[in-house]
């Protein structure tokens, strides 16, 4: 490895860009071009960088690599960065999916488009900041610093419900994260360091660990979302931008799952056992639950949104499974599902974009009009259901058969989801997509133009390359995943000769 | 070579699906035909060259899964029951592709739809050459998906937009326990590979063997060293014994969803929307058969729980009869051909029910000729009378259309068991298994299938009387343009009849007689006590001679009902008033299952949304709050600003309290 500080280099590139979009005066149409394509180019380019850390990974370190260390404000905290097999891909994630997110805003948004890309640069830096920090304060800033300019797409190029779903959004948000911050404070306090590779090693007395636990569970379930304070994501979803709601659910949720990852399982193992079946119960509800409801929506975002929160189901019942299915299943349904959501969600924007409505009942035989359309929509919504052969099976597969191994409860009630999504899914596919064309308003409608297949033909392939060969995300996450069962299972042990000792 | 037959018609299928539009219809049309032709003629060298003495390794084409424990990889099996499946599947989709040239030729999407038999057949191929269970249910969901193409591939048509939507649910509800049976078997052998899970379970076999007990059950309960907790399943902590008939329920109800039995049928005569080559392929010659093939194919789990086969058997029969039952009164002629499916996999699983898996597989091979004969046959006479479907409005065809008429009577001889066609050899085997089986339904079984075989003559003749003899009900316009169909359609009609003919006569010695073990080797599972196979060469020559009566008999009704006296099957459905709604309504699955699933779940699902998120969780939260708050803050300053202010804010304070207070805490 080299000297060279790679992933401060992928967190700050975009800020770079935004500053470049800065410089341009957005007065004219050639300026807003200009703006586009800086922004473009700059997500591309933090792309082609971030997967130079792909490369260089080393499979076999159970540690963090990369690491960036440096003093910072004097006071122990320091500017750390670094990543492992658990965070690196969710990096990758990040960079690929925005420059698909910058494209598709190049027609849909007309207003204010320097800021709105200069949002979702800043959104990027954030977010991979996330990722990458290995200091509670950083990851604090990170973390929440991202909101900010999440909650500018929503609120400032939102449909017409924008400011309700902004305001319904940083409420939750907002709480979930007061406690969190508490929880910071108290780990300083018994710990006496912020780093998080020391957090890892530290052993938190059982009673503390079941306040923390909860303190951080309530920021990390309001992202995830899980029931019951999920409703947030349906409104956010509906009323953001089509950009916004892939980067919402192809990125934003998944910082929930990582939370869970890096800080519940491993640093509060004995909350964590304790409190697994009240995750469990709490995921199955919100599977079976969320099916059902999104079985009922009038929208096809709507439908959607509600179908991401049963996803997220499944990876938090996996992730508290905590054996090596579930946990490996978990990041591969995170994965699998930021670009099954965010393509589905894209899919919506193409017809958005032409039809300025969301109501189910608007639509009606595309597959006449939109041949290459319905095709596209088609996989997305196999890959949405959990076809084997696509992404998103071997991400339910392993969740459910991790769980299953723990709890057979779980698992029969998760599994039901396996029925209910096909009900859902398909039903949207056949009111939207089959049928006689029949509405007017249809009669002229076009099938994908040149820049929507470069949106959505990249992720066919990936839904599928991955759902037949998921074996090189296997390859970055087991080494991880086996020492973050070490490590959980070693808390669990100790926990237990103390016990007996007493 | 058994990678090119399984991968052939993928390619096919990315070929067409990819570039139909530009190759055109014609290329697509003879591309995926000719591979499959060659598919099929290199399953047949595999399946006359194989010996079963020198069994092969797995073909291991990529890794696909490794998580712990878990080690899944593509791979492909071949032994003797893989290669049976091959010939049948290869052959009839090789037969229907091109059948499929004439049958669609006037369709506009061609291209689109030989991609779909393409990718049927390769999802297929992917089931029965798996070699562990994930890589089967990747086949499973894969024809499952097809299948759903298929069935709405006249996108236009409502009724067979909601056909394919039902058949890929219910296929789900039965995918929901394959999956669990899955886990259930990765929970007790740690792995999901077949070749270790079949080890392991001979081991358990051995086991339970020097137990010295009767079944699974009683040596699991007897023995000490077969008391361990092996799975915990729905609450119950299970022994070996009882998690092994625990993962055959589960496996049952995969296999009950995709073969559609009784409680999970509801979706095949529905899927008659479909084009009729699709009928015959999918839902009469393979994709249905797959529960039969895997209940097979799970032999050794199977045979160490005796309480699951008597459920199979029960499963079975009772299938059998209501399918006939059912088919004795529809009016489609598909319906009838597919409710006769429907029963016929009633007998097969029967036949698995009570240990005799090679007398279902001889049936399904049997099977798979003469019934794919019917419904291509049946297609030829919809082509014949423009797309009517409806048999009171035909009659009259046999001059008309002679080749297609006697193909179908063919057809009919062998799927009512005629004496040396077909089904002859391979049903009466199934029944006279059931005769000789031992298990608590297998009488039960044998009673059904007797009279079932009575019903099938009986509909079946009932089919052809109806279709060919008597007056033309059809309209003048339509009979003008009635005729026989081109050579591109009858041609497979003539392979599959001689199939239909020669089919058990040629393979009887080997699939159930003495060639038996030289045969099957080791692919198909028979525990030590199990004589059923001997035993039913023994039966007695009056229990042998039933089915044949039955046949006869059948046959005796349906001429006096529907040639020398068609005016009785209208009385008799006066007369039987309830008894005929019943079976017409096929004993009112449909509604009630709408009225207890999908008209619950959409009230349900609305009542959450509406009450659930809406009233209490919105209600109680952010709404209740967020009323009092807007009302403040509208009046003072722009939301969005105004909110992102005061959030950016409240953050910053929340940073500056912790750093503040770091270093008063690092200061002292």
């Amino acid at each position: 490895m080299t000297g060279w500080p790679i992933l401060s280099t992928v967190t700050f590139l975009p800020l770079v860009g935004a500053f470049l979009i800065l410089l341009i005066q957005d007065d004219n149409e050639l300026a807003r071009r200009n703006i586009r394509n800086v922004a473009l180019l700059t997500t591309v380019f933090t792309f082609v960088v971030s997967l130079w850390i792909w490369g260089e990974f080393d499979y076999q370190t159970t540690g963090f690599q990369f690491v960036e260390q440096a003093e910072w404000l004097g006071t122990g905290i320091t500017y750390h960065m670094g990543v492992d097999g658990i965070s690196m891909l969710f990096v990758i994630l990040t960079t690929f999916l925005m420059p698909l997110c910058i494209l598709a805003s190049f027609e849909s948004v007309k207003t204010r488009v320097k800021e709105y890309m200069i949002a979702f640069l800043v959104l990027e830096t954030l977010v991979i900041g996330v990722f990458c920090a290995l200091d509670l304060i950083l990851f604090y800033i990170f973390f929440e610093g991202g909101l900010i300019p999440m909650f500018l797409i929503i609120g400032v190029w939102g449909g017409k419900r924008r400011i309700y779903a902004s305001y319904k959004f940083f409420l939750y948000t907002f709480l979930g994260s007061v406690l969190m911050l508490v929880a910071m404070m108290a780990m300083y306090w018994n710990a006496g360091t912020t780093s998080i590779p020391e957090l890892l090693a530290h052993d938190f007395p059982a009673s503390m660990q079941a306040w923390l636990w909860f303190a951080f569970f309530a920021s990390f379930a309001v992202k995830m979302p899980m029931w019951p304070v999920h409703t947030w994501l349906p409104d956010a979803h509906v009323e953001a931008p089509t950009a916004g709601s892939v980067i919402l659910a192809g990125i934003l949720l998944k910082l929930g799952g990582y939370g869970f990852l890096r800080f519940s399982l491993p640093m509060f193992p004995i909350a964590s056992a304790d409190f697994a079946p009240f995750v469990y119960s709490l995921s199955v509800i919100a599977i079976i639950y969320t099916s059902l409801v999104a079985l009922m929506q009038e929208d096809i975002k709507k439908l959607i949104a509600y179908s991401s929160v049963a996803h997220m189901g499944f990876v938090t019942m996996g992730i508290f499974a905590a054996n090596a299915q579930g946990l490996q299943g978990a990041i591969f349904q995170m994965l699998s599902h930021g670009l099954i959501s965010g393509a589905l969600f894209l899919c919506v924007g193409v017809v958005y974009d032409r039809m300025h409505t969301r109501e189910i009942t608007a639509y009606g035989g595309l597959v006449n009009r939109m041949p290459k359309y319905a095709v596209a929509m088609l996989i997305f919504t196999m890959a949405n259901v959990g076809l084997p052969g696509t992404s998103g099976f071997v991400g339910e597969f392993l969740t459910l058969l991790g769980v299953f191994q723990v709890n057979s409860w779980v698992a029969i009630f998760a599994a039901t989801g396996v029925i209910l999504s096909a009900a859902y899914a398909l039903w949207l596919y056949r009111r939207v997509i089959f049928g006689a064309l029949e509405k007017e308003s249809l009669r002229q409608i076009l099938d994908l133009s040149r820049r929507e297949k470069a949106l959505l033909y990249p992720l066919v392939v990936l839904v599928i390359f991955f759902g037949v060969y998921p074996m090189p995300v296997f390859d970055v996450t087991a080494a991880s995943v086996e020492n973050l069962i070490n490590t959980y299972s070693a808390g669990l042990e100790a926990a237990q000769s103390v016990a007996q000792a007493n | 070579m058994y990678q090119i037959i399984v991968l052939l018609p993928l390619a096919g299928f990315l070929i067409a699906g990819l570039a139909g539009n530009t190759i055109g219809a014609k290329a697509s049309e003879y591309i995926t035909s000719s591979f499959l032709v060659v598919a099929a003629i290199l399953s047949w060298i595999g399946f006359l060259t194989f010996d079963a003495d020198e069994p092969m390794a797995p073909i291991t084409m990529l890794q696909w899964m490794q998580s712990g424990g878990l080690d899944v990889a593509w791979a492909l099996k071949i032994d003797r029951l893989t290669l049976v499946m091959l010939v049948v599947v290869n052959t009839v989709s090789a037969l229907v592709h091109i059948y499929s040239i004439g049958y669609m030729h006037h369709d506009p999407h061609r291209p689109r739809f030989f991609a779909y038999l393409s990718l049927f057949t390769f999802a297929m191929l992917m089931l029965v050459t798996a070699d562990n269970l994930v890589q089967m249910f990747f086949g499973w969901e894969g024809v499952g998906l097809a299948s759903y193409l298929l069935i709405g591939f006249w996108y236009k048509k409502p009724s067979a937009n909601a056909a394919a939507m039902k058949a890929f649910i219910v296929n789900r509800v039965g995918d929901f326990g394959f999956i669990l049976g899955i886990f259930g078997v990765f929970a007790i052998f740690q792995s999901v590979n077949l070749d270790t899970i079949f080890a392991g379970a001979a081991d358990v076999a051995s086991r339970m063997g020097e137990a010295g007990g009767e079944g699974a059950e009683a040596a699991a309960e007897g023995a000490a060293n077969m008391g361990d907790v092996v799975l915990n399943f729905a609450g119950y902590s299970l022994t070996m014994g009882g998690a092994i008939t625990c993962v055959c329920l589960l496996l049952l109800l995969g296999a009950m969803g995709k073969s559609a039995q009784l409680g999970l049928h509801t979706w095949l005569p529905d899927a008659m929307e479909g084009p009729t080559p699709v009928s015959a392929l999918i839902h009469a010659a393979t994709m249905v058969t797959a529960g039969v093939f895997m209940l097979a194919r799970m032999s050794p789990i199977f045979e160490l729980s005796h309480t699951a086969l008597t459920v199979v058997t029960f499963v079975g029969a009772s299938t059998a009869i209501f399918a006939a039952t059912v088919g004795l009164v529809q009016n489609d002629i598909k319906r009838v051909i597919a409710y006769s499916t429907c029963s016929q996999l009633g007998y097969m699983f029967v036949a698995l029910g009570v240990g005799a898996y090679s007398v279902a597989i001889f049936h399904l091979f049997t099977h798979a000729f003469f019934k794919a004969l019917l419904f291509l046959g049946a297609g030829s006479v919809i082509h014949a009378v423009s797309d009517e479907q409806d048999m009171r409005r035909m009659g009259g065809l046999r001059k008309h259309i002679p080749v297609t008429y006697w193909t179908m009577i063919i057809g009919t001889l062998a799927l009512t068991g005629f004496p040396f066609t077909a089904g002859y050899f391979s049903k009466d085997a199934v029944i006279e298994a059931a005769y000789v089986g031992h298990n608590a339904f297998a009488l039960y079984g044998w009673g059904l299938t007797v009279i079932a075989a009575l019903l099938t003559s009986f509909y079946s003749w009932r089919l052809i009387f109806l279709t060919f003899h008597g007056k033309p009900r059809a309209s003048a316009d339509v009979m003008h343009h009635v005729h026989e169909s081109p050579s591109v359609m009858i041609v497979p009609l003539f392979f599959l009849a001689a199939g239909a003919i020669l089919a058990g006569l040629l393979f009887e010695h080997e699939f159930v007689g003495d060639a038996y073990e030289h045969f099957w080797g080791a692919s198909l599972f028979t525990s030590a006590e199990n004589h059923v196979l001997h035993d039913l060469h023994e039966v007695a020559f009056g229990v042998a001679i039933i089915p044949t009566v039955m046949m006869a008999v059948g046959f005796a009704l349906a001429y006096y009902f529907y040639i020398a006296n068609p005016a009785m099957p209208k009385q008799l459905s006066q007369t039987h008033r309830g008894l005929y709604k019943f079976f017409l309504n096929k004993w009112y699955f449909d509604e009630l299952y709408d009225f207890l699933f999908v008209r619950s779940s959409k009230w349900i699902g609305r009542t959450l949304w509406k009450t659930g998120d809406g009233r209490i969780i919105d209600g109680l939260g952010p709404d209740g709050v967020s009323a009092r708050v807007i009302d403040v803050t509208n009046r003072v300053v722009k939301l969005q600003t105004g909110y992102l202010y005061h959030y950016a804010f409240a953050m910053l304070i929340g940073v500056a309290a912790l750093v503040t207070w770091m270093m008063i805490g690092g200061i002292s």
